[in-house]
């Protein structure tokens, strides 16, 4: 198909117009509960028009309740680069800790953040009201440090040994060389992980929400589920949606400055 | 003048499956303080494993390697290397590539004193106006010039170059020679490049060591250069002896580098490529016939 004029804005309309069709049609034949795209919009517009209302815990505008989700994603991404970057690092450089971690690293990658929360919340039952907050940031941290992890090691193990020859010829201190040679060299490896970690970080920090019924995006959409005022829910996914774009856009530009370094 | 570089029964064996590939047996070799030797021969022969094994990064298999006057173990700055390859750090600026050595070596030196000797190596080889740039942004020949500067600037007891300039071309090549021994005679640096450039040893070399191919790699004959210095391109092209040092070293090359292949070679299956003389396939064929015996 020929490019004309304005189809970057064109093509994408004509695509939400035919999903928002199709919502339509849904909600007025076979799913008579899923709410119409004008009924959403009406129903949403407060929370929309005043995004940082706070009308009571759990009745607060989308972009504060958005804000209270990123302020939890960041702590719990901060912890995973913390943990799974020197992890990656040890992986990458050492044979014997690959083969004596890699395995059960293996297994506990595939968990689903559904099945870590319980046990977050079980591990910091002694934190009183912190405990569901501690959860929440052990279960983002532990399932969205995996990434990170993995591409480090590679990054690392994908140092040429040219970069390698020279800083042992120049006898490198061990902290020289980590931070003026596998550090630089392994960056463009860690950038992505660390891009990927942060979508899974998201990913996960609804059902963090939904379980432990902490005011946020994720909080919010399983309460007026259970409110049934399901045109929220449909409010909730598009902006989950449209924040993890904004972030993971955002990542792409910092990886992008990076790999040109 | 006694010797500055002495490599003694060096012996480098890698075992395989097959047992042991033995690539270079009993290597003798003795350099002067400020001699410039060229070490020749076939690519695959072993000469760049004698060389990776004085710069410390192979390790040595058998004998010993000593330089002026202690046993080496292990690689170190007191050794400047320029690779094949320039090796230079893609993140870094020519100038900041270099300062990473100085910082190691000038220690106790001040930042500014630190700032001037590799400023000053950098426009040595021709770089003063672009040692702010990232390898990236300069050309093979001018990152190749940063890794002569970088060891330089070392102010290493000896130099070690592996094949510097197989990389570029001709011109670029004869440029780099100037550059490299120019700054040889400045400081008076002893020596040690390999190369299978016959024209490039007889420009740069005082004595020529000719390496017999592999496997079980050894010295085959010591030739001396008396092309009189400073050299002069045209001046040595124009010496009586040029051609004739020339055909003597194309000849080894061609005919007395083999010498040490046994006879067998001659049964080996018609499928191996026949004029292979040190390649992989040759050696492997070798070690299957020996595994056999």
């Amino acid at each position: 198909m020929k490019s004309f004029k304005l189809d970057w804005l064109v093509l994408p309309l004509i695509g939400a117009g035919i999903v928002l069709l199709l919502w339509q049609i849904s909600s007025a034949t076979w799913a008579k509960e899923l709410p119409s795209p004008l009924k959403t919009w009406e129903t949403s517009k407060p929370y929309i028009v005043e995004p940082f209302a706070k009308r009571g815990e759990m009745d607060q505008g989308i972009l504060r309740f958005t804000w209270y989700s990123l302020i939890l994603v960041a702590k719990g991404y901060a912890l995973a680069l913390l943990i799974g970057t020197p992890l990656g690092f040890f992986l990458g450089l050492s044979k014997t800790f690959t083969k004596i971690f890699d395995p059960i690293i293996q297994v506990l990658r595939p968990v689903s953040p559904l099945a870590w929360l319980p046990l977050g919340l079980v591990l910091f039952m002694g934190a009183g009201k912190n405990a569901s907050e501690l959860g929440a940031l052990f279960t983002i941290a532990i399932c969205a440090m995996w990434p990170t992890v993995l591409n480090t090691a590679v990054g690392v193990r994908a140092i040429p040994q040219d970069y390698l020859n020279v800083a042992k010829v120049l006898k490198l201190s061990r902290t020289k060389t980590l931070f003026k040679v596998l550090i630089p060299a392994a960056l463009p490896y860690m950038f992505t992980g660390f891009r990927l970690s942060l979508g899974i970080a998201w990913l996960v920090i609804v059902a963090a929400e939904m379980l432990t019924g902490r005011p946020g995006v994720g909080g919010f959409l399983w309460q007026e589920y259970n409110s049934l005022i399901y045109e929220h829910i449909i409010l909730c996914i598009i902006t989950i949606g449209v924040v993890g774009f904004v972030l993971d856009r955002l990542m792409s530009l910092a990886e992008s400055k990076f790999k040109t370094a | 003048m006694s010797d500055y570089l002495v490599i003694d029964n060096l012996t480098k064996i890698y075992p395989t499956p097959k047992g042991d590939a033995v690539i270079v047996k009993d290597f003798n070799l003795r350099i002067k303080k400020g001699e410039f030797v060229c070490l020749i021969g076939h690519s695959g022969c072993g000469k760049s494993t004698v060389l990776s094994m004085v710069t410390g990064l192979n390790e040595i298999t058998g004998g010993g390697i000593i330089l002026a006057g202690k046993e080496l173990v292990g690689p170190g700055p007191d050794r400047g290397i320029v690779f094949q390859s320039p090796c230079l750090l893609p993140w870094m600026t020519a100038f900041e590539n270099v300062m990473l050595g100085v910082d190691q070596v000038f220690f106790t030196a001040d930042k500014a004193e630190r700032k001037q000797i590799a400023e000053y190596y950098l426009s040595v080889v021709g770089l003063a106006d672009s040692m702010h740039k990232k390898p990236a942004e300069l050309s093979q020949g001018m990152r190749q010039r940063v890794g002569i500067a970088r060891a330089f600037a070392l102010s290493p007891k000896m130099l070690l170059l592996d094949e510097p300039f197989g990389m570029l071309d001709s011109l670029t090549r004869m440029e780099l020679q100037q550059v490299l021994i120019e700054l040889w005679r400045r400081d008076k640096k002893t020596a040690l490049m390999v190369t299978h450039d016959v024209d490039e040893a007889l420009f740069l070399a005082d004595r020529i060591v000719c390496m017999t191919n592999g496997p079980e790699a050894e010295v085959g004959e010591i030739l001396e250069v008396h092309f009189p210095r400073p050299r002069d391109r045209k001046a040595v092209l124009e010496h009586p002896d040029y051609y004739k040092l020339r055909e003597h070293l194309i000849a080894f090359l061609e005919e007395r580098a083999h010498k040490k292949l046994p006879k067998t070679k001659i049964d080996l299956p018609k499928s191996s490529p026949p004029q292979n003389p040190n390649g992989s396939a040759h050696r492997k064929a070798l070690n299957v016939l020996l595994n056999h015996a």
